[in-house]
């Protein structure tokens, strides 16, 4: 079942007189339950793609159906929905709210769902369960190592039962051994919730994780294949 | 949109962060809500001591004092020469339609003496009309009558202090006291009035009948001198021209010619305490609009604060667009959060205006009426200048892009 539909986008910044594609041509789609790998050189329009792909910004030409939506043609406030409700994001730097405790940053976006109260308190709770986090509940983000904050930030992303989760160089700031943990996460999460996880990397180990690369350089899709197991 | 109670909690969390920027932030507020309610208060206060005094004066009063004495070219001023006369009260009650009825005086300070107490008071004679003029009630007895006034009879009316000090918790009706040693007899208890215009007790006083005062206790220059005739116009719209009926009828009385000048003042009082009430009235208004600009400060203040919070939070805002925040959600985040500040700070600066103007009461004995409206209308003004200083930067908020908001360091 296809999930995302991308054809043909383009995405042109105008600096006076000069335009600059940052994406150019850009079509694929995505099935449900796959995950995959978006690499590529800084510049290489990876994160622009990464941005319309998370509904943040919208491309200035083409098509992009998301869930049969076509979201090119939605404003601003239902973008802020799509984004609640279809995509859970997982950013570099963790983007928790700061001096707030685990379980409040994890029910945030069921605050914007306008989920009950106690709803929320129940299945936040059960999303940092699901992450291994049971115990932090009340702890605030800088009482949490690199690690455990990032796994704040998953479940952050999967509270209100998001499809897909966007993971943006999500073990740039761990060291190996966290990154390892944090990618068995985002496996159990594709294998068991079956979530479609898509993620940018610069580490090739990382990548090892998805089972489809898709290689970006110079604004346009370079490669995009699965994964041959050696 | 999120549920206010939501929008609620998380904007006190984010005012907690920073508490003492919050707390003087409001300050702001704290202080201009507690200027405007005790700077009202005081206004509301003296506005509420001249209605005061002008419903124990009497309504619609006009007072004639006779004219000007000059010694060696000296003028003496008001109601030291004798010219008014007990006739001329007569002809002013008979002759002037605008003018309801007219009551003589004649009095002075006296020695007052009833068993082992003695008291020095106002004692004033006039006609039972001077009851009615001066809308004062019996408290008991009865009032002396036109006969007590023909016959000069020596019967007499006690005010409230007097009574208390002569008297103490006795009841002093058909008792016999002695004015600078002549026996009266007391016939009634005049109803407390409290303090006039100027502070002067108006309840030290002993009243007699006009015939009385002049044969008995203070004599008369000529027969049926009075010092002033107090008179009751029928109705406010007719104080003016019952002045000018009893300026006419007096120049006529007392032959004064064209050219020569009156012997004789009529004073509008009820005119005189209207002006100052308007005066006080606009006292009030103009000591409550200097301190709303200590309001308009701290409303700068809180624009000034949310626009800086704003600055600093763009990573937050940005995370919270990124995980489906609409811009109408930071926008009633931020704005609530100011509206919190201002109406936390209105509240508090009630209770320390409240506060001030019972402790100026109290201390300085000046009289303060602190009312609702006052109340009302500050907490009014700050939940406005919460939303109106609150709403530029709570707007500067929401328009920010989720990318550049999340890009911000």
């Amino acid at each position: 079942m296809v999930l995302i539909d991308i054809n043909d986008v383009w995405k042109t910044y105008k600096i006076g007189d000069l335009s600059f594609n940052a994406l150019q041509q850009v079509s694929l789609s995505i099935n449900k339950g796959e995950f995959i790998s978006i690499m590529g050189p800084s510049g290489s329009g990876k994160s622009t793609f990464m941005n319309i792909l998370g509904c943040l910004d919208q491309p200035t030409k083409g098509k992009y159906l998301l869930d049969g939506i076509d979201v090119t043609k939605l404003n601003s406030d239902e973008l802020a929905n799509i984004r609640n409700c279809k995509i859970g994001f997982v950013f570099q730097g963790f983007n928790l709210i700061p001096r707030t405790s685990a379980l409040e940053n994890v029910e945030l976006p069921m605050i914007y769902n306008n989920i009950p109260a106690k709803e929320r308190k129940r299945i936040s709770e059960e999303a940092l369960k699901v992450v291994g986090l049971e115990n932090r509940e009340s702890h605030t983000p800088n009482q949490l190592s690199g690690g455990q904050q990032q796994r704040v930030a998953i479940a952050r992303a999967i509270v209100n039962d998001a499809p897909i989760i966007l993971a943006d160089e999500p073990t740039g700031n761990l060291d190996t051994k966290t990154s390892y943990e944090i990618m068995d996460l985002f496996v159990r999460l594709n294998k068991e919730a079956g979530k479609t996880v898509i993620l940018v990397t610069h580490e090739p180990d990382i990548a090892e994780y998805s089972e489809r690369i898709i290689k970006f350089k110079d604004g346009k899709l370079l490669s995009d294949g699965l994964k041959v197991k050696l | 949109m999120i549920e206010v109670i939501s929008a609620v909690k998380i904007a006190i969390r984010a005012l907690i962060v920073n508490k003492m920027r919050a707390v003087l932030t409001s300050l702001g507020i704290i202080i201009g809500v507690a200027a405007v309610i005790i700077m009202l208060a005081i206004g509301e206060g003296a506005t509420k001591q001249i209605s005061d005094q002008m419903a124990s004066m009497g309504s619609n009063l006009l007072m004639i004092l006779s004219g000007a004495t000059t010694s060696s070219g000296m003028r003496m001023g008001s109601g030291t020469q004798p010219t008014l006369t007990f006739k001329d009260a007569e002809a002013i009650g008979a002759e002037c339609p605008s003018v309801q009825s007219v009551a003589p005086n004649l009095g002075g300070v006296a020695q007052v003496i009833y068993g082992n107490q003695n008291w020095s008071t106002q004692v004033t004679g006039t006609t039972p009309s001077m009851l009615e003029i001066r809308d004062w009630p019996l408290d008991s007895g009865r009032t002396f009558t036109q006969d007590d006034v023909k016959n000069a009879n020596k019967v007499c009316l006690l005010g409230k202090t007097v009574v208390t000090n002569l008297f103490g918790d006795l009841d002093p009706i058909d008792k016999t006291i002695r004015i600078k040693g002549i026996p009266f007899r007391v016939v009634g208890i005049l109803d407390s009035k409290g303090q006039a215009a100027m502070g002067q007790d108006q309840d030290d006083v002993i009243i007699i009948p006009l015939t009385t005062s002049q044969k008995k206790l203070f004599g008369a220059e000529f027969p049926g001198m009075v010092k002033m005739i107090m008179v009751k116009a029928r109705s406010s719209e007719d104080l003016d021209s019952a002045q000018n009926e009893i300026a006419a009828l007096l120049r006529e009385r007392h032959h004064i010619g064209l050219r020569q000048d009156d012997d004789f003042t009529v004073r509008n009082l009820t005119q005189m305490m209207q002006t100052a009430k308007q005066s006080s009235d606009v006292m009030a208004f103009l000591l409550g609009a200097i301190a709303s600009v200590s309001l308009l400060v701290g409303g700068i203040g809180i624009m000034n604060i949310m626009l800086v919070s704003v600055t600093e939070r763009t990573k937050e805002i940005g995370i919270r667009m990124a995980i489906g925040a609409k811009s109408s959600d930071i926008r009633l985040q931020f704005l609530i959060e100011s509206l919190i500040l201002s109406l936390t700070g209105g509240i508090i600066g009630i209770l320390i205006g409240i506060s001030s103007a019972q402790i100026l009461a109290s201390t300085a004995g000046w009289k303060t009426v602190v009312s609702p409206f006052s109340i009302i209308m500050s907490f009014g003004f700050s939940g406005f200048v919460g939303i109106f200083f609150g709403f530029y930067p709570a707007y500067k908020a929401s328009l920010l892009s989720p990318i550049d908001a999340l890009r911000y360091e």
